[in-house]
This record gives structure tokens, C-alpha cells and sequence, in this order.
């Protein structure tokens, strides 16, 4: 594989019955191309709380994952209200997700910091009422 | 440990089983969040959990897990067990509480995999 393939995903706003398609689909295509189960795991880890977030409070976005040879690039991105502080975000435990996302078991304020945790390399692009942007690199 | 031991130890129902799902369950977790199971969660675990919604499957799924007990008597909505059939992944239902049907496992052997050492 010399060049570089992209997959692009839609993510909807609200849609708790299809959320986590796109990162089952990157499962899917990591497993193909061989990728060790352990890097599997941290990238979809990584992608499916992205995607989640991009549902739950992003107003639902786009996924991008390119597979190159040595690893993969996930963008989640919304135009969504944004991220006012990121830092915070960024804590164990903060969450502003209502009551109907804890009771399905989101909402706990762990999803950023996994996604850091699991990947190699995490970039957050964020602007109030613009919309929130994560590019996630995994290393195969 | 087999899906039916699972159910027959917790008085279950099986839901679904996946027939080429030949895996033996050493280990469990217990979690009504979806966000610790996949910051703790190992290979080849037993859920088990008190949500029934589509995206406890999808969790599953990320983390390779082949086995869902519901317990509390929650029954999954056919969305739900749709995806796990597509996944093959294993659902139980028990009316057991979370604790009680823990209990029961531990005491056939089941652990709580690498956190315990
Ligand atoms: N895409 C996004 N758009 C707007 N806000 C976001 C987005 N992603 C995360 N946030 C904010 O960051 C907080 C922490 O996110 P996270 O760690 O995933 O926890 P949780 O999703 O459980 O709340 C969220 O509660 C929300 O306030
Ligand atoms: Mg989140």
C-alpha cells in the first residue's frame, strides 16, 4: 500500500442507535490490514469516544480515517457549540453531558481523557459556536 | 466458562448465542458506564451490566467482548440484541441484581482479570 486511503464517515447528531458505525467500520479495516489487536483496540477506543462526543455534544459531524502504512489519522469534526476550555475538558470526570446520556452510560467525563490515554498523538481544535475538531494518530 | 455455565450459574435466559463463539470466559467486569469499560476492560471478559441500549453492544464490540449479562431483569430492546446478533456477540438476561450475579461468578471461579494482582 503506497498511497494512502481515506474513509469518511457521517455522524449524526443525536442518533444513539447508529453511533459507532464509523469506528466499527475502522475496526473492521484495521483487522484486514493486519494490525496488531492491541492497536486496534486503542485506535477504536479512541475513534468511537470521538465519535460519541461528536453525537452527544457536537450536534453530530464528519469522521475521516486514512490508513497509511505505518499509521492511522482519525479526524472527528463537528459545527457544533464548541469547547470554551479545553484544560478543563480535558479532566477526569468533567462532563456537562444532561441525564439521558448518563443514564446510557455516557456522560461519566471520561472520554477525552481515554482518547488521550490511547493514542499516540491527540490535536483539539476548538471554537465557541464554531465547532470542535480532534485529529487522533495511532502508530500500527 | 461457557455462555450456557454463565446462565445456568446466574438462572439466566439465554438471548442470543453465537454458535462459533467457542470462547471460555475466565474473567468479568461489571460496569453501568460505558467509558470505564473501555478504559478497564480485557480480552475475552464477561459484562456485566444494568443499560440495555445499542450502545452497550457497540462497547462490546470495540473492547472484543463476546458475552453480555443484563441484569436487574432489564430485557434489551430488539435494537440491541439486532446488533449483537450481527457482532455475535453473546446476550444473558438474569433478574439477579448486579452484586448477586458478581457474586455468583466469583464464586464459580470467575475473577476480575489483572486488577486484582
Ligand atoms: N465535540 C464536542 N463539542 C462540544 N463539547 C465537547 C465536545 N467533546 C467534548 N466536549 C465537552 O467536554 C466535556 C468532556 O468530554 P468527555 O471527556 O468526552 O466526557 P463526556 O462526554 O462523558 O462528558 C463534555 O462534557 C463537553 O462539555
Ligand atoms: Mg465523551
Amino acid at each position: 500500500m503506497n498511497q494512502s486511503m481515506v474513509k469518511v464517515f457521517d455522524i449524526q447528531k443525536d442518533d444513539f442507535i447508529s453511533a459507532g458505525e464509523a469506528s466499527s467500520s475502522v475496526k473492521k479495516i484495521l483487522k484486514q490490514l493486519g494490525v496488531s489487536p492491541e492497536v486496534i483496540k486503542r485506535a477504536v477506543i479512541s475513534m468511537y469516544e470521538a465519535e460519541m462526543n461528536a453525537v452527544i455534544h457536537g450536534g453530530g459531524g464528519k469522521g475521516y480515517a486514512e490508513f497509511f502504512k505505518e499509521h492511522i489519522e482519525i479526524i472527528i469534526e463537528d459545527n457544533g457549540p464548541g469547547i470554551e476550555n479545553i484544560e478543563l475538558a480535558m479532566q477526569e470526570g468533567y462532563s456537562t453531558a444532561p441525564g439521558n446520556i448518563r443514564e446510557m452510560g455516557f456522560g461519566a467525563g471520561m472520554g477525552l481523557p481515554n482518547i488521550k490515554k490511547h493514542s499516540d498523538q491527540l490535536e483539539i481544535k476548538s471554537e465557541v459556536g464554531k465547532g470542535t475538531t480532534l485529529k487522533i494518530t495511532i502508530n500500527f | 466458562m461457557k455462555v450456557c455455565d454463565i446462565a445456568k450459574i446466574l438462572n439466566g435466559n439465554i438471548l442470543f448465542s453465537n454458535e462459533k463463539c467457542e470462547s471460555d470466559f475466565l474473567t468479568a467486569c461489571g460496569a453501568d458506564l460505558m467509558s470505564d469499560v473501555m478504559a478497564f476492560a480485557r480480552d475475552n471478559e464477561i459484562l456485566l451490566t444494568g443499560l440495555t441500549n445499542p450502545q452497550v453492544v457497540r462497547t462490546a464490540e470495540m473492547m472484543d467482548i463476546k458475552a453480555i449479562v443484563f441484569v436487574r431483569g432489564k430485557v434489551p430492546p430488539e435494537v440491541s440484541l439486532d446488533l449483537a446478533r450481527e457482532l455475535g456477540v453473546n446476550i444473558i438476561c438474569t433478574k439477579l441484581p448486579m452484586f448477586v450475579a458478581c457474586g455468583k461468578l466469583y464464586e464459580h471461579g470467575i475473577t476480575g482479570g489483572v486488577h486484582e494482582e
